[in-house]
Formats: structure tokens, sequence, C-alpha cells
């Protein structure tokens, strides 16, 4: 590989990093700062990124395509057609409009039960969406997949250069959230956050509402991984149901986020990059190494050992925090009088 | 040498310490009230003894022998039975299956055991399949202090037997812990109802904030000016219990 | 809504779950007698059922005595399915016992001898795992959702190991056609789906003994009512934990098994892809509760076996997580649940 070759393979390596690391400040929301048990990411992955692609992708040539008819391409829409790709922000904002829906309605049903009914609720999420893309050949050519994305800003550049230019768009997505995310875990509103993570029943006696705020935490994290499935969707610019396999759509990110540091932004996304890092570069070994199954089990493997030995991850929460439990039937102290 | 000594028992929940180096004993077939105002210690001294609560300095020795670093099973085993003062028992197992439970540890024939129960909490003995989910407050009680004694326990540490319970109610719980008290087992009790309890007790403690107040015979105690005011209330009637959760 | 809310609670007071449990069944078969309704696609899913129960009540067992929901009890079936095509195609076969079409079944007797071992593999592994992982963790006193999570890990690893093994392909237990049962009404029964119902039908048969005669069983529902009460009663809780998860894994790698064979095949994704219906048997039936997981499992069985009459057979599991969330809104502690 010459010296292109490698610059343009560490942009694609970059470009999914910065994917990857979207997700785990998403989940960070969810699990790091308010305790929210999602595995289904794999769930609002595949909305914002069918969503963004279903907006945008060009009708199709009958030719082409069988029985299925999609193609809203709103970019031919007259108050859009700036000259600019305006279509792109409002295709990554209708993402993140979908997920915040979709977790409305899951949140609206579970957030008020056990911890472990949102799990099941997200799990469920996950596998209806993916059932219906794979049976619903209209929507989205089911199991064949919908190509032909497009480009964001693509006549800017020459094609073999558009890695270049849309890791800069990654990273400028990625910075834009990372603040946004940063700014909400450290105002009051992410101390409540934690706070109802400590001590649920603590967080609602000193009057917090704590249902809402597990919802404004568990909407806002599912916006940002709709964004996170947008960019990915037009960096791929393929989509099938089996894209969203929870092995790299909900398993490698949970890894990423107990790995770099669950409840620190920067340890997401630091994990996001040493993961990927790790995965993509396994590949190149020989034997088991670059089996994909064993990566797989390593990923569990690493999940449990996180947990066990170093519950913390690479860069632990600046306040700390234990993840201590309550007694369940023992009162902290004998009742008031 | 007393059947149960406590000396300087500090214990407490996560960060909070809650005894600060508590003293008291118990002398076989004494009945020992502990009293003192809400939130000071007195639950938490009982879970400390039996195990559910971690003790951090001080000892206890149960017969001599010491049992402060023992899980709450084997504390059981060694005979010394607790009766918590809410959720003691097992709601969805019938009458018999809560005393089978009281027997866990026993691999001898318990029977024998079960009907002197029976005998003795007539209540249960008329329906011992019921579950006890669905049992009237006074009859849990009843439950609660007959699971304990399946063990044939040497010493019984009972946390507001009364708690909950109507003014009738309370008078035939206090009639049959004294005559568990005469069949020879002896008795630490948390009472809200210090009056009762302490008129029936041999001796009894006062703890504040953690700590030993007061200890002097029963009676004593009764007569105690201070006690009486600040303790007692000013009627003969029962004090307010804590409403069970 | 409310009437039947009260109607609800009322049955689950005053009947015992048995008694419910009959009442399903007859009501599964009088909404097989529907003229709109096809019976064969009713006693499928009473066959799917039995098999989500035998996973679901090991899943609600472990939830009730360990307080968790265990992620890794679908691949805990899968394991089971694995290690007896293992054990069939390995072991066995080595040992020159190589035989299809036991009686009137599609599988050989090396299959009957390799399930027990197989299940006892999958028991005595998760107790290993309870003593590396999750006794640890409870040790340090850890939230309920860490324990779930270090289960999420524990699937993800069985999930690889399995495909590591056997790749990701469908593989079949050695096998030969069967002639299929022709019942009245149109109900055609494979000979495979009877063993299927006898397998689960005994085990929910044992479990429910053990749990009401045996004194570990007793102890196991004490320690789910109040694991203070048991510690302070003198029950070992730990051997209490260990007999849970042997038992919920035994349970669950016999479901997988039966789940194999139902299906004619098995994939390594198979006990994850349940999970949705054994939450939502689960769940529906108040968790925590083995006869509620009985009810729920029925239901979630016969209700996504009866909808691909009308919807595409692959939203099945959709349809147990469309019941489940309705069940959530109407009534979240479940049919039999005591505590939400």
């Amino acid at each position: 590989m010459d010296i292109t070759g490698i610059a343009s393979y560490g942009a694609g390596f970059a470009i999914m990093a910065c994917i990857y690391a979207i997700f785990a400040l998403g989940l960070n929301v969810h699990w790091g700062f308010t305790g929210l048990f999602n595995i289904g990411i794999a769930g609002f992955f595949a909305l914002g990124a069918y969503t963004s692609a279903l907006l945008t992708t060009q009708p199709p040539d009958p030719a082409l395509f069988e029985d299925f008819a999609f193609g809203g391409n709103i970019a031919e829409y007259a108050p859009l057609d700036l000259g600019v790709d305006l279509w792109f922000a409002v295709a990554l904002a209708a993402a993140g409009a979908v997920c915040a829906v979709i977790a409305l309605l899951i949140g609206y049903v579970t957030l008020r039960l056990r911890d472990d009914y949102l799990a099941i609720a997200t799990l469920g999420i996950a596998e209806s969406v993916r059932l219906f893309f794979l049976n619903e050949k209209w929507a989205a050519n089911g199991s064949k997949g919908l190509y032909r994305i497009p480009k964001f800003l693509d006549e800017w550049v020459s094609p073999e250069h558009y890695d270049y230019l849309y890791l800069v768009v990654a990273l400028v997505a990625l910075a834009v959230l990372y603040l946004a995310v940063n700014r909400a875990a450290s105002s009051p509103w992410g101390r409540v956050l934690r706070a109802i993570r400590e001590d649920e029943v603590a967080a609602e006696a000193s009057g917090k509402d704590v249902f809402a705020f597990k919802m404004q935490a568990f909407v806002l994290g599912a916006v940002v991984m709709g964004i996170g499935g947008a960019l990915y969707a037009h960096h791929i610019r393929f989509l099938a149901p089996l894209t969203f396999d929870p092995l790299l759509a909900t398993f490698v990110i949970w890894a990423m986020l107990m790995i770099g540091g669950a409840g620190n932004n920067l340890g997401a996304v630091l994990g996001a990059f040493a993961v990927w890092g790790i995965w993509t570069g396994t590949q190149f070994l020989p034997g088991i190494f670059s089996d994909p199954d064993f990566r797989l089990f390593m990923i569990g493997v690493l999940i449990v050992a996180v947990i066990l030995i170093r519950p913390a991850g690479i860069l632990p929460e600046r306040r700390a925090f234990s993840r201590r439990r309550i007694p369940d039937r023992a009162p902290i102290a004998e009742p008031p009088p | 040498m007393a059947l149960l000594e406590v000396s300087n028992l500090v214990a407490g929940y996560g960060e909070t310490e809650i005894l600060h180096g508590v003293s008291i004993s118990v002398d076989e077939g004494e009945i020992v009230t502990i009293i003192g105002p809400n939130g000071c210690g007195k639950s938490t001294l009982m879970k400390a003894v039996v195990g559910l609560v971690d003790v951090r300095s001080g000892r206890v020795t149960f017969s001599g022998a010491d049992v402060s670093a023992l899980p709450p099973q084997r504390i059981a085993r060694s005979g010394l039975c607790y009766v918590p003062q809410t959720d003691n028992v097992f709601p969805s197992l019938t009458i018999r299956e809560n005393l089978e439970m009281g027997a866990f540890v026993r691999n001898d024939d318990f029977s024998e055991r079960m009907d002197e129960m029976f005998d003795m909490f007539p209540d249960l003995g008329s329906r011992p399949s019921l579950r006890a989910g669905s049992l009237s407050g006074g009859q849990r009680q009843m439950l609660a202090i007959a699971r304990a004694l399946m063990l044939d326990p040497v010493l019984l540490l009972l946390d507001e037997p009364s708690a909950g319970l109507s003014p009738g109610m309370v008078g035939s719980v206090f009639e049959r812990i004294r005559g568990i008290n005469r069949a020879g087992v002896s008795l630490l009790l948390v009472e809200q109802n210090a009056r009762q309890a302490l008129s029936m007790s041999d001796r009894g403690y006062v703890l504040s904030s953690g700590e030993n107040r007061l200890e002097d015979e029963g009676q004593a105690l009764l007569d105690n000016a201070e006690v009486a005011r600040l303790y007692l209330g000013g009627s003969r009637d029962r004090t307010e219990s804590d409403s069970p959760k | 809504m409310t009437a039947l809310r009260t109607a609800i609670r009322r049955i689950s007071l005053s009947w015992t779950a048995w008694h419910t449990t009959a009442i399903i069944v007859f009501g599964a078969f009088a909404l097989g007698l529907l003229p709109f309704v096809k019976m064969g696609l009713v006693v499928n899913g009473a066959i799917l059922g039995a098999i989500i129960a035998v996973g679901a009540i090991g899943l609600t067992l472990i939830y009730g005595i360990l307080n968790f929901a265990n992620i890794a009890h679908g691949d805990y079936m899968t394991m089971g399915a694995y290690l007896t095509l293992f054990i069939v195609g390995g072991a066995l076969s080595a040992l020159g016992m190589e035989a299809q079409g036991f009686g009137p079944f599609t599988f050989g007797y090396p299959t009957l001898i390799a399930l027990p071992i197989a299940v006892a593999l999958v028991a005595a592994g998760a107790i290993a795992l309870d003593v590396a992982i999750y006794r640890r963790l409870r040790d340090r006193g850890v939230s309920a959702v860490v324990l779930a999570m270090a289960s999420l890990g524990v699937a993800i690893a069985l999930r690889g190991l399995v495909q590591i093994v056997w790749s990701g392909d469908a593989q079949h237990l050695p096998r030969q056609s069967k002639p299929v049962f022709h019942l009245p009404m149109d109900v055609r029964v494979p000979p495979d789906a009877i063993f299927v119902a006898l397998v689960a039908l005994a085990l929910v048969s044992a479990v429910y003994l053990t749990l009401t005669r045996a004194k570990m069983g007793k102890a196991m529902r004490a320690t789910a009512d109040n694991p203070q009460l048991a510690l302070v009663s003198g029950i070992d809780t730990q051997r209490v934990i260990w007999w849970t998860w042997g038992m919920g894994a035994a349970l669950a790698a016999t479901a997988g098994i039966l789940l194999a064979v139902f299906q004619a095949q098995m994939l390594p994704s198979m006990g994850w892809r349940f999970l949705i219906p054994l939450f939502a048997a689960a769940i529906l039936g108040g968790i925590g509760s083995p006869y509620g997981a009985l009810v729920g499992a029925f239901v979630i069985g016969v209700a996504s076996e009866v909808s691909t009459q009308w919807i595409n057979p692959s939203y099945k599991p959709a349809v147990a997580f469309g019941i489940l969330i309705v069940m959530l809104l109407a009534r979240p502690r479940g049919i039999f649940g005591s505590s939400g």
C-alpha cells in the first residue's frame, strides 16, 4: 500500500471511529449518566440511518428495483435547494426526530417500571425495526438493502478524495455533539441525572420528577444515536437489515463505552477509537485473532472483565461515585418519628 | 457469664455510623427490653447482633463464643433467633411452609415442634395451609414468632413485636412473650410500647443517639421520673407505633 | 378497563395458577373452534408456548431470587442445543452410537442420551459463572442493572463461543423424515412436537413439585419472598442461589434443545432472538412468579402463532413484543405479579 492508500484507509477508519464515538456518547447519556440499560442501540441506529436514507435517496429506477417505492428526495425540494447541500442537515435532524419519537413511546411505557424492563423494550424495538425493514420490501428493498444513498457535498471534491471531506463532516458532527452532551452533563440537569443513577429514591424524595428526567435523558441519547445512524448511512451508502446485527450495532458500542469509561464523555470517545482500532487492526492478524467470531467472544469477555476488574474503565468518571446498592428491605436508618 | 454480651459495638450502613459503642448483656432466663427514641439505633443493634449489619468494632459474644463476624445463618444455627419488625414472614408461603423454613437448618424430625407451635398459637394451627400473605397483622406477628421458635432458640430477639397491632392484640402478644420466657427462652426486646414491655422485663436499657443512656431493672426504669418524662410519654397508653411500610 | 383489572385481580387471588392454566388451555381450544381461527395454529402455538414456558420459568426463578434480568438466558438455551449436537455428533458417534428416527420421532436415541448430559453441563456452567462473576459482584453490592450488564457480556461471549466452534450457519441434529400425525379439524402435528410437549409437561411438573414439596424448592420461594428473613432463618442463601442457577439454566438448556428439535435446526442467534418471547411471558405473568410465567408463555405462544393467520409469520417476535407493551401499559405487575 502506498502512502495515499494508507491515508485513505486511515480516513475511512477515522470516519467509522467518529460515528461509533457518537453512538458511545449517546449510550453514555443513557447508561453513563442516568443508568438506563439500553441493549437495543441497533434499533436507534437503524431508525436514524433508514430515516435519513429514505428521505434523500433518489426515486428508484423501476428497471433496477423491483416492488418497492421509496424515495423522498428532499434535495430537490425547492426551499432546500439553495446551492449548498442543506438537505443533509435536514436529514440528520429528521433522523434524530424519529428516534426521539420512538424513545418517547418506549420511555412512556417502561421508564416508570423496573430498570431492566427498559432493556427488554429496547431489545424489542431493535428486533421489530429489523423485522420491519427485512419484510416490508416496499419500504427499503428488504434484505437486498438500500443503495445509492447520496453523498453530502459530493460536487466539492473528486470521488477519490471524498473520504477526507466526509471525515471533516464526521469530526464536526462529533465535536458538536460532544460539546452539547458535555455541557448537558455538567449542567444542574446532568447532576440530577447522576443523583437519580446513584439513588433514585433519594432523588425522588428531594422533589425531583425522576420520570421526567429519565425521559429527557433517554430521548437525548436516542437523538444522538439517530444522528450517528444517519452519518453512517451517508458514509457507507448502503443499508440492509444485516447492517444492524447486534454485534456491530449494539455489542461493540457497549464494549467501547465500558472500556473507555462509563460516565466520562472523553472516555466514551477514547473507547470508541481504541476498540474500533483493535477491531479493524486485528483483521490483519493471522489465525484466530482475525476471526470475527473470536472477536465477538472477546467483546463479551472484555465487558465482563471491565465490570469485574476496572468498573470505571480507562478514563474514570471525574466525580467519584460508586454504584452502591441501597438495601432493598433494610431502611438506611430507623424510620423517622 | 452472660448469655449475650455486646461490648462497645460500633455499626452502621454505608457511610453512616449508627451505633457508636453500645454495650448490653442478657443473662440466661431474662427478659431484657431496649427502649429509646426513634432513630437511636435499637433496630440496628439487633441487626448487628444477628449479622445483618456489619460490625465495625466491638464484640458480640453468644454463649461465650464470638459471633461478631459470623454470617446470619450461622448465628441462627447457634440458637440466637431474630424476628424483624416488618416483613417478618414469607408471604407467598403457607403457614406450615413458613414454620418449615424456620426449621431449615434442622435435619431431624421437627413435626413435634411444629405441633407445639400450633398448640401455642391456635390461630395458626387451625389453617396451616393458608398463605402467610393473607394473614392479619396480629396473626403474622404470631407466625413470625413461631417461625423463630422452630429452632428451639436459647435467645430470641424481637424487634417491636407490638408495632401496628390493635390494643387488644398487643396484650395477647405480650402474654405469649411471657409464656415463651417461662418455657426457658431468654428474650431481648425492642419496644415502642415501653411501659408494658418494661413492666414484664427483668432489666431494661435506654439507648439514645447510638449510645447507652441508662441501664436498670425494668421496674426501676418505669419509676424513674426522667425516663417516664422522656421516653414513656405522659399517659399510660401505648405510644404511637411505627406503621409498617 | 378498570372492570377488567378488577376481574383479573379477583382471579389471581381466588384461584390458583393451575385453574387459570386450565382456563387458558381451554380458552385456547375454544379460540381454535372459532370459525376464523385455524385450530392447527392454536395447537402449534400451544407447543411453542410449552417451549417458552420451560425457558421463561427458569428466567423468572432467577429474576425472583437473584433480582436481575439474566440477559444470557437465551444463550444458555443456545448452549444446550449445541452441546447436544456436539455430544451426539462427537462423543456418541465416536462410540459407535449413531441412529436417527427413534420410534415415531425424527431424531435418534443418541439425542435422548445426550440431552441430560448437555443439560447438566449447562447447569454446571451456570453455577461456575456465578462463582466466577455474579457472586463477586453481589459481594460488592452492585445494583441489579450492573448484574444484567454482566449477563449481557456473558451472552455475547457464549454466542461468540458457539460461532467459533460451530460457525454461524444453521445446524441440525441427525434426523430422518417421519410422517406427520393427522388429527381432526385439519390439525397436523409432527411427531417431534409430541416429544416437545411431553418433555415440557414433565419439566413443568417437576418444577412445580420441587417448589412446593422439596425443602430446597421452598427455600427458593422463601428467598425470593424475602432474602433477609431467609438469612436470619438460617437458610443458606448461597446454596439457594446455586440451586436456582442450576435449575434455571437446566430449564433453559432443555428449552433450547426442544426448540432445535421443534424447528428442525439450530442457529447461534436462536437464543438471543428468543429473549423477547421469554421476557414477554415472564413479565406478562408477573416477573418472579413461575405460575405466571407458565400462563404468560401459553398466551405468547398461542397469540404469536395465531397472528400468522393475518400477518407475516416472521413478525412473531414483534407480536410477542406488542403483547408485552400492551400488558405493561395495562397492568405492569403482570397477571400474578405482586411487586412492580
